[in-house]
């Protein structure tokens, strides 16, 4: 990273915080917050008004490092304490942080109840396609046939694909990136920010450590190639055949609509009821 | 009530009062889930709430109303959930966090019979130990149980001064008795009502150390979005809110935790005494049983025994003092309970062998009545 990069994000950084960071080297998650404190500060966002909130996992960790309001709740439920600081402070930037076992296994049913209700959050899902911080078990985006410390003679389950998962659910923007795609996933999370209503932003992440070792990418450049390999743009994907994209992942914006955000609804409510 | 008929007493049900209290406490939000016999807080706050600028939200679970009260209490606002049994199982994971990261809010549960689903439309007070130690590890926590209509406000109203004052959920224990029982209420004017606001930091944000120490062992609270960025985990942290492991800062932040309740114990030990001061036997009762022995100490009084009640309104922290003035004073006590003997024990572990200490318990899904109690007062 250049000179500019690090000293603009030394400028979001807790410096009473005690460094080192609990990541691995080579860890996807310094690259998701990198690209999200490159979108805040672009949208010139004030960081009083920023509020960060995580789950349990890797990357749970996210906020602590952050110079923002910072919440780490319980595992699975980020998206639950965030629509109560969204309800009561609506002007505040609400951004919710998770892994994929954090966002569909346990907190599957917020996940898409935050979706349908289409409350004004920003969901960032870090999807490395294992439970890193427990060890290499299998979660809900596990790829059929691989392997991981509970599915040691290959998983037989098969894996959710989260951005399509928030589409049906109704959340009005869903987009995939890669950590191998930073620039791109600026501009996702830029897009995704200011879009008024519930956006989720899905991180093909690389987990060499608990995933890739068990997989034959046992490092970040050869999980970073597999990024880079198996990703499609979604206008390509349109043109190939179905059979072309097996085993491979769309990156793009797959939803981007307009419909009634929650927090306004609501206003009206009590605009009536106060009558 | 002395007071004739006049505009402050309303003829009310004990979930529509918890709604009053909690309306008059200066609760702003509330989220929760469908369940019976709990349900009304949810349907008359969800109409009542706009009307007064704040929030009623319907999640999809009672994980996630929990989580949401805990957001919206960090975001400023008074915050509660009413449910029942089933529903706080599925608290106690958060209701944890709200310990650890000392997040103030109210939780109501309208006791009914169990475990599981259990008997929905049935009274009981099986969930007295659940809201004791439901949630994993070491904690402390404030639980409070109605057995009036009248209660379900004034406590209503102590449930959230108690987590404004203390930083701590407050259980309120209601039962489907108290819920749907109506009967006349008084509601004072506003003015006459005490409310407790948390206490927000007044140094500047660069300045302020979010889970520092003081007297109080209650650290002032700042809301997200008023400057004050920091840091709240569920991880045990250090005095600035990051997670941290050194033992020091470990048993530190333990024993604050534990000693703001404990300085508080004079006030938030609640009880009240009927007939007590020249008891030979007593009756230790909570909830709607208490109201029963209420009754059951007045015939046995008629039949010369000399008979007393001591009710508990707070339940923990145990409101050992006053439990053990009553021990010493009497030969025997009975306490009748709608479960398997849960606060009988703890009577037992404070008696350490000063009195008889008996027990009349429950579970058909009818209430204890005021002959059963005076039986076996009798027989004592």
């Amino acid at each position: 990273m250049d000179h500019k990069g690090t000293k603009l994000i030394h400028k979001y950084l807790r410096h009473d915080k005690k460094f080192p960071h609990v990541w691995c080297p080579g860890c996807g998650n310094g690259i998701v917050l990198g690209a999200l404190i490159r979108a805040i500060d672009k949208l010139g966002l004030k960081k009083d008004d920023v509020v960060m909130v995580s789950g349990i996992g890797c990357s749970g960790r996210m906020p602590v490092y952050v110079d923002f309001n910072t919440l780490h709740t319980t595992h699975g439920r980020a998206l639950t304490f965030a629509t109560g600081i969204k309800l009561v402070r609506p002007h505040l930037h609400v951004m919710v942080v998770m892994g994929d076992g954090d966002a569909t296994a346990i907190g599957g049913n917020h996940f898409i109840h935050a979706a349908r209700r289409n409350i004004d959050l920003t969901a960032i899902i870090v999807n490395n396609q294992i439970y890193g911080m427990t060890g290499g078990q299998h979660s809900p985006t596990t790829p059929y046939g691989c392997k991981a410390t509970t599915a040691m003679y290959g998983h037989i389950e098969h894996a959710f694909s989260i951005s399509e998962l928030a589409v049906t659910a109704g959340a009005s923007f869903v987009a995939r990136g890669s950590v191998y795609h930073a620039q791109m996933l600026d501009g996702m999370l830029e897009k995704a920010i200011l879009k008024k209503g519930f956006s989720v932003v899905e991180v093909m992440s690389n987990c060499h450590v608990q995933f890739g070792r068990r997989n034959q990418m046992g490092d970040p450049v050869t999980m970073m190639k597999w990024l880079k390999d198996h990703a499609v743009r979604i206008e390509k994907a349109k043109t190939m055949e179905p059979g072309e994209l097996e085993g491979k992942f769309t990156i793009g914006i797959l939803a981007d609509v307009d419909k009634p955000v929650y927090t306004e609804e609501y206003e009206k409510i009590r605009e009536g009821a106060k009558r | 009530m002395s007071k004739k008929k006049s505009a402050n007493r309303y003829f009310l049900q004990g979930n529509e009062a918890v709604v009053e209290g909690a309306l008059t406490a200066g609760c702003t939000f509330f989220a929760g889930y469908p369940i019976t016999p709990a349900s009304e807080i949810s349907e008359i706050l969800s109409e009542r709430l706009p009307q007064v600028g704040g929030t009623f939200i319907q999640m999809e679970d009672e994980i996630a109303s929990m989580g949401a009260i805990i957001g919206a209490s960090l975001a400023g606002a008074k915050s509660m959930t009413a449910t029942s049994g089933p529903g706080f199982s599925l608290m106690q994971e958060n209701l944890g966090f709200a310990c650890i990261a000392e997040v103030p809010c109210v939780i109501v549960n309208v006791m009914r019979g169990g475990p599981s689903t259990g008997l929905p439309t049935n009274p009981a007070q099986g969930d007295v130990m659940q809201a004791r130690w439901g949630t994993h590890g070491d904690h402390p926590i404030v639980v409070l149980a109605t057995s009036t209509v009248q209660d379900s406000f004034e406590l209503t109203i102590k449930a959230f001064n108690f987590a404004e004052k203390y930083r701590t959920p407050v259980v309120l224990l209601s039962d489907e008795v108290v819920a749907h029982t109506r009967e006349t209420v008084e509601l004072p004017p506003r003015e006459e009502i005490h409310i407790i606001d948390r206490i927000a930091p007044s140094m500047p944000p660069e300045w302020y150390i979010p889970f520092e120490d003081n007297s109080r062992g209650v650290p002032p609270m700042a809301a997200f979005g008023d400057g004050y960025r920091y840091h709240v985990t569920g991880l045990v942290h250090d005095v600035r809110g990051f997670p941290t492991q050194r033992p020091d800062e470990i048993e530190a932040f333990m024993k604050r935790l534990f000693r703001k309740i404990t300085q508080g114990f004079n006030e938030i030990q609640m009880t009240k005494d009927f007939m007590i001061d020249d008891a030979k036997v007593a009756v230790i009762a909570y909830g709607s049983v208490a109201r029963s022995a209420k009754r059951a100490v007045l015939d046995a009084r008629d039949r010369g025994v000399k008979a007393g009640l001591l009710q508990l309104v707070t339940l923990f922290p145990f409101p050992r003092m006053k439990v053990e003035e009553v021990l010493r004073q009497c030969r025997a006590v009975l306490v009748p309970e709608l479960n398997m003997g849960q606060i009988s024990r703890e009577v037992s572990r404070v008696n350490q062998g000063k009195c008889q200490v008996r027990k009349l318990n429950r579970l058909d899904g009818g209430l204890i009545t005021p002959e059963q109690i005076m039986y076996e007062l009798l027989k004592i």
